[in-house]
């Protein structure tokens, strides 16, 4: 609980975290910014856990080791993906979506 | 602490100890007999599969975060069949092109560890057991997809199966803790006392749906399927259209009939339009491609748009006919699937010009591969058409007229691009066809078994009684 602070600004930033993670999860070109924004997204979603075990239901700590699973998983897919990106770079010397087309429609 | 309720979790176990055995293997099998770890794995996990099938007690463990029943159970055993079958099929390929990179046996373990997270999915008891058993399954699919590092497609087959369902379990994480902050709780249990229809708990569970239906690929997030199939190796492909769908769409299926009942007004409108607008899309894109695995592709997104018309149904009509549905579904793919892999492994070809005149080179595997595509359309004689007609008698049952009469559109234009394949291998004599070739031991046991259940299943009627009688655990 955070003194003068409600919950509703808490959880309109965190929405608005969401919807940023969205937006460069479509625009951004480049794969590294598409994986940040993944990030921003899972973020957004763990800030929202801890709030609402806090300051709705704090008899009881689900949400909190909810969040503390997700930030676990995020690591293993973050290092995963780039792994993958590393292994794409290795053939055509470049992280861009435009670049990785060979595969349409 | 009783040790004997573990036994609940014996599948899971068994399957663990599978994966740790070859680990161990790995390191002690000598360079040079690295072969062997095939017939290893597929001994070790035939064994799981068989001993899959006794019984199993109904019970939670861990306050209610695992829990299993029969319905469950019966469904982690067509699982394993599934994966049997398509070990089998890929053991050749395994042979050929994984071996002589050495890693042959990292395909079993991260295969196994994404089945040890469906198992985990499906018997999950709250969105935490549910969340992580969906990212063990997804993302060693995504490391596999990603297998063959040599070829680009593959690569990039990866990265956009790693990014599609990053993004997919984030906006259903967003959906849980919507619904958290409505309930004040993430088991199912005490969820469904407590779930009631508000703004906010119907945010959430259109995230939630929206998360789930990327691994389903339901149109309009499906975008990701067909350049994955493409691009990833045939035995991965067939297990993201197989396995891991039926597997999303059995959870998919137990969240929509307990947890989010109280929102059942909104859910069914959604799966109303969603599985118009998945059925034509699919439809219509499997009509203009020519690469197989392509094709495959679209024709498993129309599949999922006939799937959701036994979700729309009352709970244990529906729940029934979407196990049949998909039981027979990983019959008919998968024999579709190893044709597929068998023509690639030995010739390289994958377009469906290539397939022209195959009946007069290879008489045996286009008469599999019809079979399938039959079965897939739904003509009558095969499994297909009672899966399919079960889940419209599903639908009609609850008045959806329309939709039925959509689907049955649907049908007649999915029989138009089956029968492309067919003529091209019956009728069309190529110009150089592939020639003849004997497919290995195990990819013909592979096959003989999928067209078994092809011919059998629809058949054989106490199944689906059985099933029936199966499905009156979530009402």
């Amino acid at each position: 609980m955070i003194e003068g602070i409600s919950i509703y600004e808490i959880l309109t930033i965190t929405s608005i975290l969401f919807f940023i993670g969205v937006y460069g999860f479509i625009t951004r070109t480049n794969l590294i910014s598409i994986l940040i924004s993944v990030e921003l997204i899972l973020n957004a979603s763990v800030v929202n856990f801890v709030i609402i075990n806090k300051y709705l239901f704090p008899e009881v700590l689900q949400g909190v080791y909810f969040s503390i699973f997700i930030i676990a998983v995020a690591a293993a897919e973050t290092a995963l993906a780039v792994s993958i990106i590393i292994s794409l770079y290795r053939q055509i010397s470049s992280v861009d979506v435009k670049e990785i087309e060979t595969m349409k429609y | 602490m009783n040790f004997s309720n573990f036994l609940l979790m014996r599948q899971e176990i068994a399957l663990l100890a599978i994966i740790l055995l070859l680990l161990i293997a790995e390191i002690f099998i000598p360079k040079n007999k690295k072969e062997s770890i095939i017939h290893l794995a597929l001994f070790l996990f035939g064994i799981h599969t068989i001993i899959g099938f006794f019984n199993i007690d109904e019970n939670s463990l861990f306050g209610g975060m695992f829990r299993t029943n029969n319905l469950i159970h019966f469904f982690k055993n067509i699982l394993n069949l599934g994966v049997f079958i398509l070990l089998l099929q890929s053991a050749d390929w395994i042979k050929e092109k994984i071996l002589n990179q050495n890693k042959g046996s990292e395909f079993f373990i991260l295969l196994f560890s994404s089945l040890l997270g469906i198992y985990f999915m499906i018997s999950a008891g709250d969105f935490l057991m549910f969340y992580l058993g969906l990212e063990l399954s997804t993302l060693p699919v995504a490391a596999l997809a990603a297998y063959e590092t040599a070829k680009r497609i593959s690569s990039e087959s990866g990265i956009k199966l790693i990014l599609s369902s990053a993004l997919a379990s984030g906006v259903s994480l967003f959906g849980i803790s919507m619904l958290y902050a409505t309930s004040g709780s993430i088991y199912f249990d005490e969820l469904l006392l407590t779930l009631s229809s508000n703004h906010l708990s119907l945010l959430g569970m259109v995230l939630l749906f929206a998360g789930i239906s990327f691994k389903i690929s339901l149109v309009p997030f499906h975008f990701w399927t067909a350049d994955v199939y493409e691009g990833a190796p045939i035995s991965i492909a067939s297990y993201l259209s197989v396995i891991s769908k039926g597997a999303a769409v059995f959870i998919l299926m137990i969240l929509l009939f307990t947890v989010l009942q109280p929102l059942a007004d909104l859910w069914e409108k959604m799966i109303y339009f969603i599985a118009i607008a998945t059925m034509f899309i699919g439809n219509l894109f499997a009509l203009r491609q020519q690469n197989m695995k392509r094709f495959l592709a679209f024709s498993s997104i129309a599949q999922a748009g006939f799937i959701l018309l036994g979700l729309i149904a009352d709970s244990q009509l529906g729940t029934a006919t979407v196990v049949y549905f998909v039981l027979i579904y990983i019959f008919s793919n998968l024999a579709a699937f190893g044709v597929v892999q068998a023509i690639s492994l030995q010739s390289g070809k994958e377009r469906i010009k290539d397939y022209e005149g195959l009946y007069r080179t290879n008489p045996n595997l286009s008469l599999v591969l019809m079979l399938a595509l039959f079965s897939l359309a739904g003509i009558p004689p095969v499994a297909g058409f009672f899966g399919k007609f079960f889940l419209f008698t599903a639908a009609a049952s609850e008045g959806y007229y329309f939709l039925v009469f959509l689907a049955v559109v649907n049908v007649t234009i999915s029989l138009y691009y089956y029968l492309l394949v067919v003529r091209a291998m019956f009728l069309r004599k190529g110009e150089n066809p592939i020639p003849f070739f004997r497919n290995k031991i195990y990819m013909r046991i592979g096959l003989v078994i999928t067209v078994i259940g092809i011919l059998l299943l629809g058949i054989y009627s106490p199944l689906y009684d059985y099933i029936y009688e199966l499905s009156s655990v979530f009402n």
